[in-house]
């Protein structure tokens, strides 16, 4: 089954690291790429730039609106994600556990339903 | 009469069908569809033919057969787009008699952690350990919680819903989060003995068959994991407290103190074996909460009489069960073990400063207990007021009689001829 783990933090805070502090996550999210890799369970996965490179768009009527920054406001944003492919919730919650991301902020496990043939 | 006999069958069977359906369907709804119309047909010709030798065997073979015609049907019908369920394993997997296999407890205790897994909300692993391995219906389950039916069904729907989609395993959970998971289905079993034992909105204080349903997962668990210590903790301690079932309750339907429960009426067979089990427990030197709590309830039901409760070594107790749960109302409860121990000041100073904490604010216990205690230093105005703050705050029908009682005890008021000692009868809040 495959999973998408929803990595959220407060980016403000992620702003606020010193370069070596910066440097040391994103090892730490390198080395856990590769663990996820050599386990053959990683599908995709990245980094996403700050909420205040993001655009919302909405069609209604045929008529599109186009907005400066996220959907919705919120205490923590969606900073990356992973796709992993594993038998179950439970080795999908193990991953999610081991994500640097789990220890700095919180991380949304969901299931992604079989593809339709 | 032999429908009654049928439902207790069932009761006694359906959770150990139900698991070895789902580890050949490897489908919890369907599972489920299944034994339900295998009941039904049980129903409509055991009271014709008589009840087969091995019912469990019978409800097993039919349900499967069910399995695999609600498999065809579902593939039949367009809506039924996920069809990872593979009818011939069902169909290929061989008869067998659910008793004389090995595994089939294996088969339980997975379903008894598929259904506590923390992916879950608490309420929906109750509802679910009740509908799933005690054999509940939906009605009886809705009734025991006073709720609507349809929000039980509802509560129940999303959760298999979640447990499919989510892939929740029915596997036993590895070593690194057996312990925190042991912990939650040993949550679930307390929290179902809780709701029957001190109900907080049903009519009556207590609801037996919510006590007796939580006694049978507490058994199942110590069956299933007979090296787990607190698992016999936690059933001692369901035990020592069901003893005293009877006494708990006036003909009137008030709360009975433990101190002025009449202990002829304790249910011995259940405090000796709570105790066995307790004693058995502890000998193997690795105690937990619940052994501890179980412990304190032992020395309650070892006293023939309330003047010879241990207090002291129950205070002990408390002290050590503070540092598993640092909880507010464990404090509350050892701040009256040491009133009991060593005199009501201490306890009641101990409780001035509980009364600061924001989490016991609108717990009716506080005050109540601190009623009890200015009562028994004599300080009665005090202790009227007390009772008056506890009687706004609780909600049980038979606490509220027993607290009406305490404050119309201590009498009227503001006038009372100076020089006659008004009587003090201690009472210990349970």
């Amino acid at each position: 089954m495959q999973y998408i783990l929803l990595i959220y933090g407060d980016e403000r805070q992620w702003g606020k690291l010193s370069p070596g502090e910066t440097d040391k996550m994103y090892a730490a999210y390198m080395q856990y790429s590769k663990a996820l890799g050599d386990a053959g369970v990683m599908r995709a996965g990245s980094e996403l730039k700050p909420t205040s490179s993001a655009t919302t768009v909405r069609s209604r009527n045929n008529k599109v609106t186009t907005v400066d920054g996220p959907f919705a406001e919120t205490k923590e944003q969606l900073g990356g994600y992973y796709i992993i492919e594993v038998p179950n919730l439970e080795k999908a919650l193990e991953w999610a556990a081991k994500c640097p991301g789990a220890v700095t902020g919180s991380l949304e496990v969901r299931p992604l339903p079989p593809p339709h043939t | 009469m032999l429908d009654h006999l049928i439902d207790q069958v069932f009761r006694r069977e359906s959770g150990r069908v139900l698991a070895g359906l789902i580890r050949t369907t490897r489908d919890f709804e369907l599972a489920e569809d299944a034994l339900q119309e295998a009941c039904a047909r049980a129903a409509a010709t055991w009271p014709r033919d008589g009840l087969p030798g091995r019912p469990g065997a019978w409800l097993t073979t039919v349900a499967r057969r069910c399995a695999v015609d609600l498999v065809r049907r579902r593939r039949a019908s367009p809506s039924w787009t996920s069809e990872r369920l593979a009818e011939e394993a069902v169909t290929a997997a061989p008869e067998e008699d659910p008793a004389a296999l090995s595994g089939v407890e294996d088969d339980r205790l997975r379903l008894l952690f598929t259904c506590c897994h923390p992916a879950l909300a608490q309420s929906a692993q109750v509802a679910l350990a009740l509908r799933t391995l005690c054999g509940l219906s939906t009605r009886e389950i809705a009734r025991a919680f006073v709720e609507p039916e349809a929000t039980t069904a509802q509560r129940l729907v999303r959760a298999k819903r979640k447990i499919r989609d989510a892939g929740i395993p029915y596997e036993v959970p590895r070593p690194d989060v057996f312990p925190e998971r042991l912990e939650a289905v040993q949550a679930v079993v307390y929290l179902v003995f809780n709701e029957g034992y001190a109900s907080t909105d049903g009519q009556g204080l207590m609801r037996p068959d919510l006590c007796a349903e939580a006694i049978r997962l507490g058994r199942l668990l110590v069956e299933l994991l007979p090296d787990e210590l607190e698992a016999r903790g936690l059933l001692a301690l369901m035990l020592l407290h069901d003893a005293r079932r009877d006494a708990r309750l006036g003909p009137d339907g008030a709360l009975v103190s433990l101190e002025e429960q009449d202990r002829a009426r304790w249910h011995q067979d259940a405090i000796t074996e709570g105790t066995a089990l307790l004693d058995a427990a502890v000998a193997a030197r690795r105690p937990g909460p619940y052994q501890v709590q179980a412990a304190i309830a032992a020395l309650h039901a070892g006293a023939a009489r309330a003047e010879e409760t241990d207090w002291a070594q129950i205070s002990g107790l408390y002290g050590a069960l503070l540092r598993y749960l640092p909880t507010p109302v464990v404090e509350l409860n050892a701040a009256v073990a040491m009133a009991m121990a060593r005199g009501p000041e201490e306890g009641l100073q101990w409780m001035d400063r509980l009364s600061t904490r924001e989490e016991l604010a609108g717990y009716y216990l506080l005050p109540a207990a601190r009623a009890d205690l200015l009562r028994r230093a004599g300080r009665l105005e005090e202790a009227r007021v007390a009772y008056a703050a506890a009687l706004v705050l609780v909600r049980n029908p038979a606490e509220r009689v027993y607290l009406e009682r305490r404050l119309q005890a201590l009498g009227n008021p503001p006038f009372r001829p100076s020089g006659v000692p008004l009587e003090t009868p201690g009472t210990p809040p349970e």
